[in-house]
């Protein structure tokens, strides 16, 4: 008894050894909640040229990468649950606008807390602009860095436009124009939709993003009152933008409904744009520049640059949109947050800070050209990504960085569904959602606009 | 009385690790979920921190009569819940089970296992293989389609235009095995002198059925039809089909549940929802306990 005993202690004694030596061999760290091209950077370059000089400073590391290929909300499921059990890739893919819900709910950690004061010191943070930085920040304090900000757009096929007699540097100013070529394409070319304008639960954030605010933005106002600091539940835009989309998807039927109630619609939009199926479609420049762009995107299109382009979003008449503008646009933004549950949190931020060095961003920055977050990595060889930074960014708005936005958002899904699923008016939708929002943020944070009929 | 053959004291220690695994591991989550379902209790957000007693609140909600029945809500989850318990346990799996049970009873042969042998096949592949296979089934340019053509049939688009008829079909092809199995291991038992009594008298086979193998089947009919039900009511399997969808068509009790606590991570109103499906659980195991008891009551 005692031999066997004397010899399972030797035994737990060795392996303890060999786990320690193990671990002085190589730290593992893991970065999560990444696809496409990243992957392949953060493989091709940023592995191998981080573990090549932590070796060389005596600290040897093993990067490995995690990919994830489902949806935005499908990894912002994956990490609410991973984070609050404690678990979680050392550096995790992060979209900027589920910040504040995550910090409220004690979820994540601010870098100077993590790391130290340090992480102020990083030279990155003098080439990323305040505005940009805040991203990946809240409250007052940064969890991570972020990618950089995008911009949304109204993507169109030139061949088609051509194909309807529609020209080919075509800006509407307005609804009414909008629609006027939406009608031209479904009459000229059959078996062609011509506009899709994100709704619906199924695509999540899509839909409120690049569908209603988007819209909304036009007819004049923001879902949130930054001066008063409150929810707008119920006004004449509202009403006009549920219009639009009983317009689009009921009346006219100048959309596709199933796309946006099916569970894998937002994949079939892409895909029947890509062959040239669909002529307009409001989304990011992330669609430019991940599903279409050629060799690397999902939807991959070869010819892209000849014949995908974008047009601004009109304001529903020129001068009617948010601020008085002629054209709108919404922006968000993600990037990279350290995730409080890492054993190695320094060497995890030496590892992002690495990722974020000029020299490796560049590397990116060829493989997809995009709006950087760092200013001394410009944008490369690619017009329309340069025309997204120089005309779509001024114009542009972000969301409300506030802890409720999520729930908020996910009833502007709701409404929107319930218009193109042919379940309520755009009044009744609109009644719904002012019920809902108020119980969500109570009766003193809301603002009703008086509707003019 | 007769005298038990353990002390007292050394039962009660045999049964002490049985004891302990049903506390630990049913009644304390039970008592945990209960006591859950008074809180707002969240995974994000101020309220994952700091979660607060509500009282009653979570139940008011999930029982506002203004929009019970709108898409989405409990009350309209709970009617599509109730509509594919019917159409795909009740009438599909127990109807078309009974039906194959009896077809083949007595009878031996390729075709009997040729159907037996589907039948099985669908009930023990994957769930995720199976909804996969199925997603592929109705598509639009899918297998179903295509074969409707073929006959000269108008292609639908199942899953977007008829979600709810879709999960039936699905639950039922999926679990009709059960209470095939169960009847015709059940028919095997009945004597067959029986039938052949009734064959020499001239008795027809609707007459069979009905006055000789119905009856002895009864008790095992009731069996089935409440088993299958607790399970149709919980199952989650149609939600890799149709994810609750398009528009919370399709958005069954335990679909619901998910979205509610998984989804938007309301831990608290997912519980209650929990509880609430706890008792009509209940309510359906007394209803089965009550019948089985009568019959034995019968049969003593």
């Amino acid at each position: 008894m005692a031999m066997k005993l004397r010899f399972l202690l030797v035994c737990v004694f060795v392996f303890a050894l060999v786990g320690a030596a193990y671990a002085q061999d190589a730290i593992e760290l893991t970065i999560g909640g990444v696809s496409g091209v990243e992957v392949q950077w953060l493989n091709e370059t940023v592995k191998p040229g981080f573990e090549a000089m932590m070796a060389e400073a005596g600290t040897p590391v093993k990067v490995t990468v995690i990919e994830f290929s489902g949806s935005g909300e499908d990894l912002r499921q994956q990490y609410v649950l991973d984070l609050g059990a404690g678990a979680g890739a050392d550096i995790l893919g992060f979209d900027g606008f589920w910040l504040p819900e995550f910090v409220e709910g004690g979820l994540l950690k601010p870098v100077t807390e993590l790391v130290g004061d340090s992480a102020l010191e990083w030279e990155g943070w003098s080439v990323i602009p305040e505005g940009i930085q805040a991203i990946m920040g809240y409250d007052g304090q940064l969890y991570g860095i972020p990618r950089g900000t995008d911009g949304r757009v109204i993507w169109y096929r030139i061949d088609l436009f051509e194909q309807a007699g529609l020209p080919t540097d075509w800006q509407p100013t307005s609804w009414a124009e909008l629609l006027d070529t939406a009608r031209t394409i479904q009459a000229a070319l059959p078996g062609v939709t011509p506009l899709q304008l994100n709704a619906g639960t199924a695509m999540g954030e899509a839909s409120t993003l690049q569908g209603f605010i988007m819209a909304l933005l036009g007819a004049g106002h923001h879902v949130y009152d930054f001066e008063e600091d409150k929810w707008i539940v119920s006004s004449p835009a509202i009403l006009a933008t549920l219009e639009l989309y009983e317009t689009i998807y009921v009346t006219e039927e100048l959309g596709e409904v199933r796309w946006q109630l099916v569970r894998n619609g937002r994949d079939l939009s892409f895909e029947a744009f890509s062959k040239g199926e669909v002529a307009m479609l409001v989304e990011g420049d992330f669609f430019w520049r991940g599903p279409l762009a050629p060799g690397t995107g999902n939807y991959a299109m070869a010819n892209r640059n000849e014949v995908v382009t974008f047009a601004l979003m009109p304001a529903r008449e020129p001068g009617a949109g948010y601020r008085g503008q002629d054209f709108v646009s919404a922006s968000g933004g993600t990037g990279f947050v350290l995730n409080a549950n890492s054993d190695h949190p320094q060497l995890a931020w030496e590892l992002l800070t690495y990722m974020f060095s000029r020299d490796t961003l560049e590397a990116l920055q060829q493989l997809q050209p995009r709006i950087r977050a760092r200013v001394d990595v410009p944008i490369p060889n690619d017009p329309v990504m340069t025309r997204i930074a120089t005309e779509v960014i001024p114009l542009s708005t972000i969301r409300p960085q506030l802890p409720v936005y999520n729930q908020v958002s996910a009833q502007i899904q709701l409404m929107t569904e319930r218009i193109v699923s042919r379940e309520m008016t755009p009044m009744e939708a609109m009644q719904a959602y002012d019920a809902a929002v108020t119980e969500i943020v109570g009766e003193d944070n809301v603002i009703r606009i008086p509707l003019e009929r | 009385m007769q005298k038990a053959v353990l002390s007292r004291k050394l039962s009660l220690l045999f049964l002490t690790p049985a004891l302990v695994f049903v506390a630990l591991f049913l009644v304390y989550p039970f008592f945990s979920i209960f006591q859950m379902s008074f809180t707002n209790r969240a995974l994000v957000g101020a309220n994952a921190l700091n979660p607060q007693n509500v009282g009653l609140q979570n139940y008011m909600d999930l029982f506002d009569t203004q929009d019970w029945m709108r898409r989405g809500e409990m009350g309209h989850s709970l009617w599509l819940t109730a509509q594919f318990v019917i159409g795909s346990a009740l009438i599909g799996q127990a109807g078309l089970g009974l039906g194959i049970a009896v077809a083949f009873h007595n009878r031996k042969g390729l075709l009997r296992e040729l159907v037996f042998t589907l039948a099985i096949a669908a009930w023990i592949m994957p769930d995720v293989v199976v909804a996969f296979a199925w997603f592929a089934y109705l598509d639009p340019d899918g297998t179903l389609n295509q074969m409707l053509q073929a006959v000269g049939l108008r292609p639908q688009d199942w899953l977007f235009d008829y979600p709810l008829l879709s999960i039936i079909l699905f639950n039922t092809w999926r679990g009709t095995a059960f209470s095939m199995l169960l009847f015709s291991s059940a028919l095997a038992s009945i004597p067959p002198s029986y039938v052949e009594t009734a064959d020499v008298i001239g008795a027809r086979p609707w007459q069979k059925f009905r006055d000789i193998l119905l009856p002895l089947l009864r008790g095992y009919i009731a069996t089935d039809l409440i088993l299958i039900t607790l399970w149709t009511f919980n199952t989650f399997t149609p939600f890799l089909l149709t994810g609750g969808g398009p528009s919370y068509r399709s958005n069954i009790i335990a679909i619901y549940t998910y979205e509610v606590g998984l989804r938007f991570f309301q831990f608290g109103k997912a519980s209650a929802i929990a509880v609430i499906v706890m008792l009509i659980n209940l309510v359906l195991a007394s209803i089965y306990l009550f019948i089985s008891r009568s019959r034995q009551r019968q049969i003593a």
